[in-house]
């Protein structure tokens, strides 16, 4: 088992730790809920150094990526960065990810944390005909997530750099308290903030001095993260897409660049595209009183028609909903589904997949 | 983590308090504190048949379902209701919170239940 060099601080600051892709990190440190607020309405801040970093150098850089990665690599301009999928043949996603663009020779890849070693593998056994090196960065990084409406403000005090010329989706190095990080404007919460990346010694000092400095910032746990995620329909792997959900079946088409003369899984994608989808993620208002969870069996009349990706009751909406991948045509919104939980089904109807909005 | 000496208790957490012939069930101090805030509870019905070491409830926090075990057997006379609308109750107050009144079965079924000593025991060794 894995710890990430704030481990030690988390247990001081009671956090519950939990086995999560090989590493102990917290999953509450006091409520879910409370964390959950302080984000959409403050800020938090989360560990999330178990995340894999992954850095692709050399001549042919973006030309390898072009053909591994969904989204349009070619129109990146130097510091943008890009969410995309890496997909198989069949059109199954080997991960989704955030793609940095240092130059036309260098790329830097956020990847899922449990999936780091099977990306590296796959994206180092696609490189064989192209001059690129492929390095697993993740052991040299920590990483920190600072999400919700302050975010700015709060870490605006720890450098002179304009973070407010900072947009969305670009990033740069920043010196936070004289030390140097790359800070990127992303996340995924649904609200404004940075992800930061830094050597371990350097995360471990700009957590402890964020905490210090902002009575409001509170420190937040995996459970937070998933339900803030969740709440605006932010794909988790293995839930809303994985080896056979696509990134069409779980809405994501924006982010696959259909206009690129190839990539990997682009025939397969292609073809369900002309065929038309079977099935998508949609959101879900549970109607009768009861919360449904992952694996719930979604169904019309008496025929199951879907399966629960993620449920909850949603701290910001105060309701139960979930993501369920449903086939169509019950998947239109308004219709009325039942899901079964334990010895009852309840009444559910197709909302919006995300299910929050400010 | 608050104990009463003079309930019974299981090592799935429940608690026992036998008043009057009947037996009130609820979650320890203990299974709140580790369950986190609790959002849902799905309660049986009055007349309900209760099995010992049976499900019997669920309780939804806002990570994940547990299940609530039957101490000991019997036909459920109350269920209360107030945690329908406030189970956060259940966090609140576990010990004054009752989830559901039993009409006991089988008295013998009481001597199989831990004392707060041997269920103090319990918790440290989770």
């Amino acid at each position: 088992m894995k710890k990430t060099v704030l481990y030690d601080h988390h247990v001081k600051l009671g956090a519950n730790m939990v086995e999560y892709a090989d590493y102990l990190m917290p999953i509450q440190y006091s409520a879910i809920k409370e964390e959950h607020h302080a984000v959409r309405n403050d800020a938090g801040i989360f560990d999330v150094s178990h995340m894999g970093e992954i850095a692709v150098l050399g001549k042919d850089a973006t030309d390898f990526m072009d053909m591994i990665f969904t989204n349009n690599i070619r129109s990146m301009t130097a510091n943008q960065i890009l969410y995309g999928f890496l997909l198989y043949d069949t059109g199954g996603v080997v991960d989704d990810l955030l793609v940095y663009k240092y130059n036309d020779e260098h790329y830097f890849l956020v990847v899922n944390a449990a999936n780091t070693d099977k990306d590296f593998a796959w994206i180092k056994s696609q490189a064989q005909n192209f001059d690129v090196e492929v390095l697993n960065k993740s052991p040299q990084y920590s990483e920190l997530a600072l999400q919700g409406p302050k975010a700015e403000s709060m870490l605006q005090s720890h450098t002179d750099y304009d973070l407010s010329t900072l947009r969305f989706f670009t990033f740069d190095d920043v010196t936070l308290e004289g030390r140097s990080f790359m800070v990127s404007r992303t996340g995924y919460t649904g609200e404004d903030g940075f992800e930061i990346y830094g050597d371990h010694t350097d995360i471990k000092a700009l957590f402890k001095t964020l905490l210090i400095s902002h009575e409001a910032l509170k420190p937040c746990g995996l459970g937070a993260r998933d339900t803030l995620r969740f709440e605006v329909a932010l794909p988790l792997y293995g839930h809303e897409i994985s080896e056979t959900i696509t990134p069409l079946e779980a809405g994501y088409k924006f982010a696959v660049a259909f206009d690129k003369p190839a990539f990997i899984g682009k025939d397969a994608l292609l073809k369900q595209k002309e065929a038309g989808l079977k099935r998508r993620i949609v959101g879900l208002e549970i109607l009768d009183k009861g919360i449904v969870r992952e694996g719930a069996e979604v169904f019309k009349d008496a025929t199951k028609v879907g399966v629960v990706t993620t449920g909850y009751l949603s701290p910001s909406l105060n309701k139960a909903v979930a993501l369920a991948l449903v086939d169509k045509p019950h998947d239109k919104r308004g219709t009325e589904l039942t899901i079964g939980v334990r010895k009852r089904l309840l009444k559910a109807k197709v909302i919006k997949r995300k299910l929050y909005n400010k | 983590m608050k104990t009463p000496k003079e309930l019974r208790y299981t090592e799935t957490h429940e608690w026992v308090k036998v008043e009057d012939g009947f037996a009130y069930i609820g979650i320890t101090d203990f299974a709140q504190d580790s369950l986190g805030e609790i959002v849902f509870v799905e309660l049986p019905e009055e007349n309900d048949q209760l099995n010992q070491n049976s499900e019997f409830a669920t309780i939804e926090s806002v990570k994940a379902a547990s299940d609530l075990n039957a101490p000991i057997s019997g036909v459920v006379v109350a269920v209360n209701e107030d945690l329908e609308d406030a189970p956060e109750l259940l966090n609140t107050d576990p010990y004054e919170n009752w989830i559901v009144k039993i009409e006991i079965e089988d008295q013998s079924e009481l001597d199989s239940l831990l004392d707060s000593e041997a269920y103090i025991k319990v918790t440290e060794e989770e």
